[in-house]
């Protein structure tokens, strides 16, 4: 990853909507082949500033730089369908644009292919998800923005939705940009967490934030149960900032 | 069969065609009291085309559209909820218009017409005026159909995809506007979101696709124009309210149907 290039970049953004700030002069940047996490607790500005990023609402004031004609697959992080309409998974699919075989091969991918003729208001949770992911894929991205993209996913599923996007990240040599409010099985494969709340407390290598002052404020007690849970995965006992660490023959950092 | 009859028809099945698929969207996107609101707004249109001596079916989508727009200029607001907002526009713009209208022209204007439609007094004009608008909004729905929806899904998935959503959803708020000036003919003001909804909510329970949805949403409206100017002549019933009752009568056979996915 010698010269990365610069997918997106926020440089001081701001949204300010009546005379509240939700998102106060935050700087993000995802470069080709990261993954970059949004992290902050309900009402941080996670979503508001994604959707400013994307072009989905306006932004008061700051920069925001895009790579000329960058791709984006996005993954919205619900769907409501009105019950009134019927809708296949390979309708909704097609509706990006894209040809049957395209559709078959994207939802092959996200392990989803069974689903092809599914209406959508049958799926459950995570095969929502899938397909939605599938959705984002079929525009060939170079970048891949994911609104929590493993709610309403039990805890297995949430693990191998995130292996899944890691390992598309590398074969797509695409940036990924995750908004997550949980962050035991999202680190592992991180490059850089950016921690908002309202504005950005803290951004770095995950091993850095985590012992980060402003990072602890604001998840110490969570991010101790979930290392407790994160441990349940491996069988080695590790220091606080032990999830972070990719030395271990059981877990490849980048699968 | 009687020339009139012959003209209702016409008249009718144009409308129960075109309304058949732009039902569909006001039933997926939950647009039935904002059709409501168009449609009441529509008595106003038909003082302003009076006033201006301008063409009425114009005047009354254009009133349609500025009433649409003016919620959506509202919704900005985000103080009050939508329907709020449609409960205050449609009634206000239902009264403003029987007030408007009595004021012009006291006795000059069968105000029933306009309420409940006026489908047995239909003239060549209007059948053509019908088929054209008619033809016209349903070639506009062909283009935009997989973008619109596309919004209907999921309006930021579409934006980020490259869909003008404000654009086409502008779009669909016009067709709707049309779609009431050429149906106020056949219903009436009070009765024309029945012509969208009920086909449309009926074919659901049919439909395996959009697609099929569309096309049963309109066999069925043009079935239901049948059956109620049939009444109508038969039975005297008064027209619109029989072709709406016409819709309700499908309706209710399709509930004995078991739901399809």
């Amino acid at each position: 990853m010698s010269e990365p290039t610069t997918l997106l970049q926020a440089k001081q953004l701001s949204v300010i909507r009546g005379n509240r700030t939700l998102v106060d002069r935050a700087d993000l940047t995802v470069h080709a082949g990261e993954i970059v996490t949004l992290i902050g607790p309900n009402g941080a500005g996670k979503t508001t500033l994604v959707r400013a990023l994307l072009g989905l609402m306006s932004f008061n004031s700051g920069e925001l730089v895009q790579q000329p004609g960058l791709r984006i697959g996005y993954m919205p992080q619900k769907l409501h369908i009105d019950p009134s309409l019927p809708l296949t998974v390979k309708r909704f699919l097609a509706l990006g644009g894209s040809k049957l075989s395209a559709i078959t091969d994207a939802l092959s991918r996200t392990g989803a292919h069974h689903l092809l003729e599914q209406h959508l208001q049958a799926l459950s949770g995570g095969e929502t998800q899938r397909v939605l992911l599938a959705r984002a894929l079929l525009r060939n991205p170079q970048l891949l923005v994911l609104d929590e993209p493993v709610q309403g996913v039990d805890v297995a599923g949430q693990a191998a939705l995130y292996t899944l996007i890691n390992e598309l990240r590398h074969e797509l040599g695409c940036g990924v940009l995750l908004i997550s409010h949980d962050l035991h099985l999202v680190m592992a494969n991180t490059d850089t967490v950016v921690c908002l709340n309202g504005h950005v407390c803290c951004q770095g290598h995950p091993s850095q934030v985590t012992v980060d002052p402003a990072y602890l404020e604001l998840f110490g007690h969570r991010a101790e149960a979930h290392i407790a849970l994160y441990t349940h995965h491996h069988d080695h006992a590790h220091d606080e900032c032990g999830e972070l660490h990719h030395d271990h023959k059981d877990h490849p950092p980048h699968a | 069969m009687p020339e009139f009859l012959l003209l209702a028809l016409a008249a009718g099945l144009g409308v129960a065609l075109v309304s058949g698929p732009l039902g569909c969207f006001a039933v997926w996107r939950r647009m039935a009291y904002f059709g409501d609101t168009m449609a009441h707004s529509a008595l106003l249109g038909v003082t302003l085309g009076l006033l201006l001596d301008i063409n009425i079916n114009l005047a009354v989508a254009m009133g349609c559209l500025l009433i649409a727009l003016l919620l959506v200029a509202l919704q900005r607001g985000r103080q009050l909820a939508t329907d709020t907002l449609l409960g205050i526009l449609s009634h206000s713009t239902l009264a403003l218009g029987l007030v408007a209208i009595s004021v012009i022209s006291p006795g000059r204007i069968n105000l029933m017409g306009y309420l409940f439609g006026d489908i047995l007094a239909t003239t060549t004009v209007d059948v053509i005026t019908i088929w054209a608008v008619g033809i016209l909004v349903l070639i506009a729905l062909a283009y935009l159909w997989r973008p619109l929806l596309s919004i209907t899904v999921h309006e930021d998935l579409a934006h980020v995809e490259g869909v003008q959503v404000t654009a086409v959803r502008t779009a669909l708020m016009l067709l709707m506007a049309l779609v009431i000036a050429i149906a106020m003919k056949v219903v009436g003001v009070l009765l024309i979101t029945a012509l969208l909804i009920i086909p449309a909510a009926t074919a659901r329970r049919l439909a395996r696709t959009p697609e099929q949805m569309a096309l049963f949403a309109s066999g069925i409206g043009a079935l239901a124009v049948v059956g109620g100017l049939t009444a109508s002549f038969y039975w005297d019933w008064p027209a619109g309210p029989a072709i709406v009752l016409g819709t309700t009568g499908v309706f209710v056979l399709s509930l004995l149907k078991k739901q399809t996915q």
